[in-house]
């Protein structure tokens, strides 16, 4: 709509949107609207999502309660706005955390090759010999469980996968003649690497992280679902799927409902990231 | 020498550090707790004497090397230490528990593969529906967490239906048809996703295949379409589809955690997330000690059948 009322040039942002492919429009809309209704929850949410109300216990999805009340008479409705700030938060963070330290790692790794390869994808490559929930669990087991924890944890398990990438897209750019000009002309390797290194090589990267956050939230709801992530009282998709298992036969939207929206978002980040990787990742280095 | 045997000790010579790194790291686990992990397990009944007399019984005075030697040593004469609630060797819990996640994962990969191969054939070779049906299947299963399809099938095969048994657990020994019963809500959990997976890997396989020169000189010559799908073109495709299965069977492990929670089965994965809740260590480095173990044979294996499946891949491992 927007585009059409500015057809020539628009804002950045609306011809980005029209840059990607036609599903990956839908995915990126999708987000847009959860990332606001997130932001506007206390907005949006028609209850407090952690006021006990007895008259409500396990009341059916009315006008009042549109997913339903959970066996403390909560608004799952509310509770599940709430637990989508949660579940955002945590992997945009875990995320951003794993993006910026697999930037100068890949990079550096890539770019130098050699010894420097060495040190820097040989300590990444043994986080990959436990199975990805698994390490996760490794470090809960250490330090605790806790949101902050699942956030590092998923961070922890995506540092090894995005470096990779952006080590194998480094090392493609790296032999490129302008990067080779740009030695040429005498630049230092700093200033290779910030103007035409990392800006070539920065696609498979945002391909992989994109798709990998959709999988962040399904890891934070296992961790939360096991206990092992976000505690209550806090609203967490995890937890409100592991609280509703036992009210299952009487009130199923207490289930239905946190579990949808996580396969929403596994959605919509999933057609993003191919969308992305359709425009920015056409060798797939991107798994 | 025979470049196959060399490609097979090439491999397995590498799989000697990882399991020596995965090894330590395990090792380190009760050590980097902060504080003093025997007052946190002890919790409330910690009294400096019982302080002292955990740390005695499970050696944390020694030098870490001795700890670690000793610690491996037990491990090789099948010693993985004392369950630090009940007292019980921990060997014994575990050859319980390992044969129920076994049990699990294996089946599930079973049936992912039966189902998601032909599937992904048919999504490469098939007409519009066969590809529009497998795609909304695949989408379907990459974005619906496991554990709440777990409990949807709950909902309805076990709450509304009364058909299979929400949960529970009896051994193959005692009751084979039980046991399976039991294993059969756990199973499709896990094999919906799997199966998306592998469907997805071999599509892409098929197609990769499909167009090459020796496919049109097949159909050129009159060779039985059939043939050329499953005989011809699968086998080329064999690759991608081998190694994807060994990578999703890391994914099962983890996924089996979860669901052995779910569906109140008594395998590693269950054991492990009630140690961590308990504090007791000793379990959880035993656990994790196993699935991990799985784990690195697990892509040792994959990487043996991808190199016998395709010559191309151990002659490069030889130069």
């Amino acid at each position: 709509m927007t585009a059409k009322s500015t057809p020539a040039g628009g804002t950045a942002v609306v011809r980005a949107f029209f840059w990607l492919p036609r599903s990956a429009r839908a995915g990126a809309l999708i987000l847009v609207v959860l990332v606001i209704v997130t932001l506007l929850a206390p907005l949006i949410a028609p209850h407090d999502p952690n006021a006990i109300d007895p008259t409500h216990v396990l009341a059916a999805p009315d006008l009042g309660h549109p997913f339903g009340a959970d066996a403390l008479g909560r608004d799952v409705f509310s509770r599940t706005v709430y637990a989508l700030r949660t579940s955002l938060a945590i992997v945009f963070a875990s995320v951003a955390v794993a993006s910026l330290a697999a930037l100068p790692l890949g990079t550096a790794a890539g770019y130098f090759g050699g010894w420097v390869d060495q040190v820097i994808s040989r300590p990444l490559d043994m986080l990959l010999v436990l199975p990805a929930l698994l390490l996760a669990i490794t470090l809960i087991a250490i330090v605790g469980p806790g949101s902050i924890v699942a956030a590092l944890a998923i961070a922890l398990i995506y540092l090894p996968i995005l470096a990779r990438v952006q080590r194998a897209a480094s090392l493609v750019v790296a032999h490129a003649g302008f990067v080779e000009g740009g030695r040429a002309r005498g630049w230092s390797s700093l200033a290779v690497l910030r103007r035409h290194v990392v800006p070539n090589a920065l696609g498979p990267l945002l391909v992989q992280a994109a798709i990998l956050a959709g999988f962040a939230v399904q890891i934070e709801a296992s961790l939360s679902f096991l206990g092992l992530g976000t505690q209550p009282p806090t609203p967490s998709l995890g937890l409100m799927l592991s609280e509703g298992r036992d009210v299952l036969t009487q009130a199923p939207w207490v289930e239905i409902f946190p579990g949808l929206a996580i396969a929403v978002i596994v959605l919509a980040f999933n057609l993003l990231g191919d969308g992305l990787r359709h425009r920015l990742d056409p060798q797939g280095m991107a798994s | 020498m025979n470049p196959r045997l060399l490609f097979v000790l090439r491999r397995l010579g590498l799989t000697i550090p990882v399991l020596f790194v995965m090894s330590v790291v395990i090792f380190l686990i009760i050590r980097l707790v902060p504080g003093d992990p025997v007052r946190t397990m002890l919790g409330f009944r910690a009294t400096p004497e019982s302080i002292a007399q955990v740390r005695a019984q499970l050696h944390l005075d020694d030098p870490l090397w001795v700890q670690y030697r000793d610690w491996l040593a037990g491990l090789l004469h099948g010693d993985f230490g004392q369950d630090f609630v009940s007292k019980a060797p921990l060997s014994e819990l575990l050859a319980q528990r390992v044969p129920v996640t076994l049990e699990i994962t294996l089946l599930s990969m079973l049936l992912a593969v039966a189902v998601g191969v032909p599937l992904g054939v048919r999504a490469a070779v098939g007409g519009r529906w066969a590809r529009r049906l497998t795609e909304g299947f695949v989408v379907f299963g990459i974005s619906v967490p496991d554990f709440w399809l777990g409990i949807m099938l709950v909902l309805v095969c076990a709450g509304t239906m009364m058909w299979l048994p929400p949960s529970g657990y009896v051994p193959f020994t005692e009751d084979p048809g039980g046991n399976l019963t039991y294993m059969i809500l756990p199973v499709l959990t896990l094999a919906v996703a799997e199966a998306a997976y592998i469907i997805r890997t071999t599509r892409g396989a098929m197609l990769g295949v499909i167009g090459r020169p020796f496919i049109v000189y097949l159909r050129a010559k009159g060779t039985r379409e059939r043939s050329i799908v499953y005989r011809h073109a699968l086998r080329n495709a064999a690759t991608p589809i081998a190694t994807v299965i060994g990578i999703q069977f890391g994914v099962l492990l983890g996924g089996a955690i979860v669901v052995e929670t779910l569906f109140a089965l008594p395998g590693v994965g269950r054991l492990i997330v009630t140690a961590i809740n308990q504090r007791n260590y000793p379990v959880v480095q035993a656990g994790l000690l196993v699935v991990a173990t799985l784990f690195i044979l697990v892509s040792l294996i994959t990487d043996l059948v991808v190199g016998f499946i395709d010559p191309q891949v151990s002659d490069r491992g030889e130069s």
